[in-house]
């Protein structure tokens, strides 16, 4: 995005904007979410008045940021059907993510070195099997299919008896596909094997409960949730199983030895009120959000020919919308809706330089890859914006793809992918 | 990302879009990149059989901001320019016009490519039309 926040000021100010819309328009609700107010409100005692360490057991500072923890603890434990006790807090999702599956590969390394994961997992997962793996872990990446979804009898068949850890994401970051975290909950339960899911995505969209799933380890972070970065947390099952992590931060001894470090405070409280928020407004908000990005998908699809959906429409995450749009150039496109906060699977965009890893896993064209939009529709977009993005895209879309020699090529009946094309470039 | 003004002119009002008649014996075309690599340049120029001058330049471009940029400016720069002129046409200088940063090189790369590759194919439609001028392949 344009880093030159003058010159952009300047380019609105000659659009047409209508009524009630403040441009740039947020709409990368998947990247991060905006602070919802009333957390604000809730956190700012805990930096000023309420400075003290939880841990201080012998003053009343140290007792209220005691108690503003655990309520906290408690928030977050209700929004997922976990206990207080089986909440432990990190510095956010990475930290959470890390903590599961080292904590895990560590603590039951005897039991087995077998750990089955999927192609399309955050890095954050990802890269700490790579890790496992440089270590001795055996790690199986199972692939997904068109839709995004991992294949159930992938993951038996790749069940042996030193499988120790499966870990699959609620939803994913980029398409938004749910994963049938219940199935593959039950699977893991009957076969004795633990089950991390990164829920990052999911907590607060879309009901998540670690009982009913059979749930062993779940990530949260604050930042998705309209909470403030830097604040996440780890559920670790205490019952049946009762779950061990080693820890990566040794010290203290704060939360029951799993993470210790002086707790953030202020991040927590802020955690355990936007958990307490989306715990009463999830529901209503999940059907407005899935109504403004049907909006957004008929706005653009009963006008464009050609865009595709990427990943599955019956299992998404109400806020996601995931589109190509063929011949167009995704970093383009973004340069083209400067004024809409967006992103792109193109390479362009990447700090690789490769196109998104989750798309090409569908089998999606890397052509394909290239051309693709993610739309994270969030608490505080409107019906206004949604329709003002719909129109912007649309315009733009017709520009480039007038502009595109793919384009005029497949109007004129070439089939591009039998097109021997001399590519130098990269 | 952020971008130099004259990419960004270049993006709005790009210069010499469209296309010309593959066909004519007096253009060449040049079509170079990938679909998968996400840059597509078509150049398409029409040379002045008598003078060797291009007298005209046309492009479209699937690609980045700077890959329109890159290919928008190419066709300005070729017009007027004889063949030879628009040969040693390099990629540095559009690299030094558009301020493109490191990342962005591969797109003035390409256009340099699709200014040679309109030439070349230019040039074997004059080799077919007069046998006798036939050069020495490039």
């Amino acid at each position: 995005m344009s880093t030159n926040g003058k010159k952009t000021d300047q380019d609105y100010s000659q659009r047409n904007v209508p009524a009630g819309i403040k441009l740039p328009i947020y709409m990368d609700n998947h990247a991060t979410t905006p602070m919802d107010p009333r957390v604000l409100e809730e956190m700012l005692p805990f930096f000023m008045e309420n400075f003290g360490n939880p841990a201080s057991r012998n003053h009343p500072f140290g007792w209220a940021a005691e108690e503003a923890v655990e309520l906290s603890r408690e928030r977050v434990a209700k929004l997922i059907g976990a206990t207080p006790k089986e909440i432990i807090f990190t510095s956010g999702a990475t930290e959470s993510d890390n903590l599961a599956i080292k904590g895990v590969a560590e603590m039951y390394r005897e039991k087995g070195n077998h750990i089955i994961t999927a192609v399309t997992e955050h890095k954050a997962v990802l890269d700490t099997c790579k890790h496992l793996e440089k270590l001795g872990f055996r790690v199986t990446y199972l692939p997904v299919q068109k839709d995004g979804l991992v294949d159930l009898d992938d993951l038996k068949r790749a069940m042996d008896d030193k499988t120790i850890l499966v870990t699959i994401m609620a939803a994913n970051n980029e398409i938004g596909v749910l994963q049938p975290i219940s199935e593959i909950g039950k699977l893991c339960r009957e076969r004795g094997v633990l089950f991390h899911t990164d829920a990052v995505q999911a907590i607060g969209k879309v009901p998540i409960d670690v009982n009913k799933m059979n749930i062993d380890l779940a990530s949260i972070t604050a930042h998705k949730l309209y909470g403030p970065k830097g604040a996440g947390a780890l559920y670790v099952r205490r019952k049946n199983p009762r779950v061990q992590v080693v820890p990566l931060i040794d010290g203290g001894g704060h939360e029951r030895g799993m993470r210790s470090g002086t707790l953030n405070v202020p991040g927590i409280v802020g955690l355990g009120k936007a958990c307490a928020i989306a715990h009463q407004e999830m529901e209503q908000e999940s059907r407005k959000m899935a109504g403004m990005r049907d909006r957004l998908k008929q706005s653009i699809m009963s006008r464009l020919d050609e865009v595709y959906v990427n990943g599955s429409e019956e299992h998404r995450l109400p806020g996601n919308l995931n589109i190509s749009f063929a011949y167009v150039e995704g970093e383009s496109l973004l340069m083209g809706i400067n004024d809409i906060a967006v992103s792109s699977g193109s390479a362009c965009t990447s700090a690789t330089l490769e196109p998104s890893y989750v798309l090409k896993a569908l089998g999606t064209g890397d052509d394909l890859a290239h051309s693709s939009i993610r739309f994270g529709i969030g608490r505080f977009n409107t019906d206004a914006e949604v329709d003002y993005i719909g129109d912007r895209l649309v315009e733009t879309v017709l520009r480039l793809r007038e502009l595109s020699p793919l384009y005029e090529m497949a109007k004129e009946g070439v089939d591009l992918k039998s097109v021997k094309w001399a590519a130098e470039a990269h | 990302m952020s971008y130099s003004d004259k990419v960004i002119d270049h993006y709005n009002n790009p210069r010499n879009v469209g296309s010309m008649d593959k066909k004519d014996s007096d253009v060449g075309t040049g079509l170079v990149g990938a679909p998968e690599c996400g840059d597509v340049m078509k150049l398409q120029i029409k040379v002045n059989p008598q003078t060797n001058v291009i007298e005209d330049a046309k492009f479209k471009t699937f690609g980045c901001g700077s890959a329109i940029a890159s290919s928008s400016l190419a066709t300005e720069w070729v017009k007027g320019k004889t063949i030879d002129e628009a040969l040693a046409i390099k990629n540095t200088e559009i690299v030094k016009e558009l301020a493109l940063p490191p990342v962005k090189i591969h797109c003035s790369v390409l256009a340099e490519d699709a200014i040679r590759a309109a030439i070349g194919d230019w040039r074997k439609k004059q080799e077919s039309v007069k046998p006798e001028t036939v050069q020495a392949a490039q």
